[in-house]
């Protein structure tokens, strides 16, 4: 699961996807491109949070903390301080790591497990909401906003038009694609799984459960962090209310879910489905005049139930075996 | 003939129940020796005593005259001692090869040369034709000999077996037995056996520990167990008399 080889047609199919991905900006429209962006930004988010519950059995529901931290420390550094992006993302990722060592150490040493640990992962969300609420070198509840450039494109203080933000965000999910896939075929990656399928056999083979959790933590903060970097220079705006709101964490984990929690492409392809998902209920509700409010939740959520009830493992699993992706087990590469 | 494992005056409780009470035995290098007894007697956690999962109470454990007491399973790992699970544990997502990979990683950092020691290990278990199949789907009688060879692969010198041939049929159980005696005379790895199977405890063990309500209440050959009119009594039942 998540570790086979990807057969001929596989590697054609997804060749093709990322020059479809790389050639988008040339024949899209603004809106179009916008909606990809989203799209690829909760690709990325997706991954990282696998890395955490995917690769290594570990259940966080308060991700948008990480988001929340990367976004307003690269934003601060940059509104106060005129330290750009590229590098006000080192102390933004040092900030996330921090924060998830922190509830990773609390978790671990204190033998916190399963939902209980998700439980802590909300929980210093939540304080985070509420803190930067009150923080008003960073505008507080009000919000915090970045100047908005002459629209000239600056690839080094990330300012610029929607397409080069789009190719940040493609590099961000390629990028992430690949450290995934070198990560889950090193010795550490098959410690993760282990560790995420039987702890006791794992410890038992050699594995430090302590230090394989920590780094997975580390890891998919880290990733998280950049995220939250790339959405603080996109919108220019940050709201504690939207950023680390229990919302935007549950956002995060649906991708990897319908995708296929701890497969490589599965967040990828669950991202590809769930906001288009969203675009295209909001366009027929519309078109219909049937503009309730809520509609498009109840409709959204409805769709969510069908796919998790009919397809549990997630989709791409289920994709890859009908399409022939990928290797199925027992077959030679 | 020196002593490989040495285990001390171990002793116990959960919640007031002594599960363990003052247990001392040894393992000599090279060896095979049985862990018998009714069920509920302490044998499994005399094992995870050994292996780390609980720190005792009172006692100590060592391997090779060094300390084990205190360590975490990972480090008990590390130090030569594989061990397998009463109640199978396969990494169930994974394919057998890696199940077998993990366990040889704890030693080699490069996972092609793990690898391959893994392949290595699957084929002396007679495993190898499963090597791709997701460990889950795995007949019992298969996941036995993964629990093995997962233990195998971290290169121990001391293996503990938590019975492993509970649940075999018999031609299996040979076939397992085998295994063992090869492993045993061939490679010369000690070995410390929970075992239900008579036929198989004395056929493989040089020497036999009995153990009931937590204490020790025999060692010796397994000739001379067998006979002890204590075992009959709270273990073996009359008809072993037969």
């Amino acid at each position: 699961m998540g570790t086979l080889g990807v057969t001929g047609r596989g590697l054609v199919l997804m060749v093709l996807a990322a020059l479809l991905l790389a050639v988008a900006p040339f024949v899209a429209d603004r809106y179009l491109l916008s909606v990809l962006t989203t799209v690829l930004w909760f690709a990325y988010v997706g991954q990282a949070w696998n890395v955490m519950m995917g690769f290594s059995g570990l259940l966080s529901l308060g991700h948008a903390l990480y988001v929340g931290l990367g976004a307003y420390v690269s934003a601060a550094l940059f509104v106060h301080f005129g330290i750009g992006p590229w590098a006000g993302l080192v102390p933004a990722v040092l900030a996330a790591v921090l924060a998830g060592c922190i509830i990773g150490f609390l978790g671990f040493r204190f033998g916190v497990k399963g939902v209980h640990f998700a439980l802590l992962t909300i929980a210093f969300a939540e304080v985070a909401r509420i803190g930067f609420d009150h923080i008003t070198w960073v505008g507080g509840s009000a919000g915090f906003f970045l100047p908005v450039g002459a629209g000239e494109n600056d690839l080094l203080n990330l300012r610029g038009s929607p397409t080069l933000f789009y190719y940040v965000v493609l590099g961000l999910v390629l990028g992430a694609l690949a450290l995934s896939r070198l990560l889950l075929h090193s010795r550490l990656g098959y410690q993760w799984l282990a560790v995420r399928e039987e702890p006791d056999a794992a410890e038992a083979s050699g594995v430090d459960l302590f230090r394989a959790r920590m780094t997975a933590v580390a890891v998919s903060s880290a990733l998280t962090a950049l995220g939250g970097v790339f959405q603080a220079f996109y919108f220019n705006n940050l709201f504690p209310e939207q950023v680390f709101s229990m919302g935007r964490s549950i956002e995060i984990i649906l991708p990897a879910i319908v995708g296929g929690i701890g497969t490589l492409v599965g967040p990828i392809l669950g991202a590809f489905i769930l906001t288009p998902l969203g675009e295209v209920l909001t366009f027929v509700i519309e078109a219909g005049g049937l503009d309730l409010p809520g509609l498009k939740q109840l409709f959204y959520g409805a769709a969510l139930v069908v796919i998790v009830v009919f397809r549990p493992e997630g989709v791409w699993p289920w994709l890859a075996r009908r399409l022939r992706l990928v290797r199925q087990p027992g077959e030679e590469s | 003939m020196t002593a490989l494992l040495q285990v001390e005056n171990l002793s116990k409780r959960f919640r007031g129940l002594k599960a363990v009470s003052n247990v001392s035995f040894t393992v000599p290098e090279g060896r095979i020796l049985a862990l018998i007894g009714p069920n509920g007697a302490g044998k499994t956690t005399t094992f995870n005593l050994i292996a780390g999962v609980f720190a005792p109470d009172q006692g100590t454990v060592a391997l090779k005259g060094r300390s084990l007491t205190g360590l975490k399973p990972n480090q008990v790992c590390a130090a030569g001692i594989g061990r397998t699970f009463q109640i199978v544990k396969p990494f169930g997502h994974l394919t057998v090869e890696e199940n077998v990979l993990v366990g040889a990683l704890a030693r080699e950092a490069s996972v092609e040369t793990a690898r391959r020691e893994a392949r290595a290990v699957l084929k002396r278990l007679e495993l190898d034709d499963q090597a791709g199949r997701p460990a889950r789907s795995l007949t019992l009688p298969d996941r036995k000999r993964l629990e093995v060879a997962r233990a195998l692969a971290t290169r121990p010198t001391l293996l503990l077996l938590d019975e492993v041939l509970a649940g075999l049929r018999p031609t299996e159980v040979d076939r397992m037995v085998d295994v063992l005696r090869d492993l045993n005379r061939r490679e010369g790895l000690t070995i410390l056996m929970i075992e239900h199977v008579m036929r198989a405890v004395m056929a493989l063990s040089d020497r036999v520990v009995v153990l009931d309500h937590g204490e020790k209440i025999a060692d010796g050959a397994p000739a001379e167990v067998v006979a002890d009119p204590r075992v009959i009594e709270s273990y073996l039942g009359a008809e072993a008399l037969g």
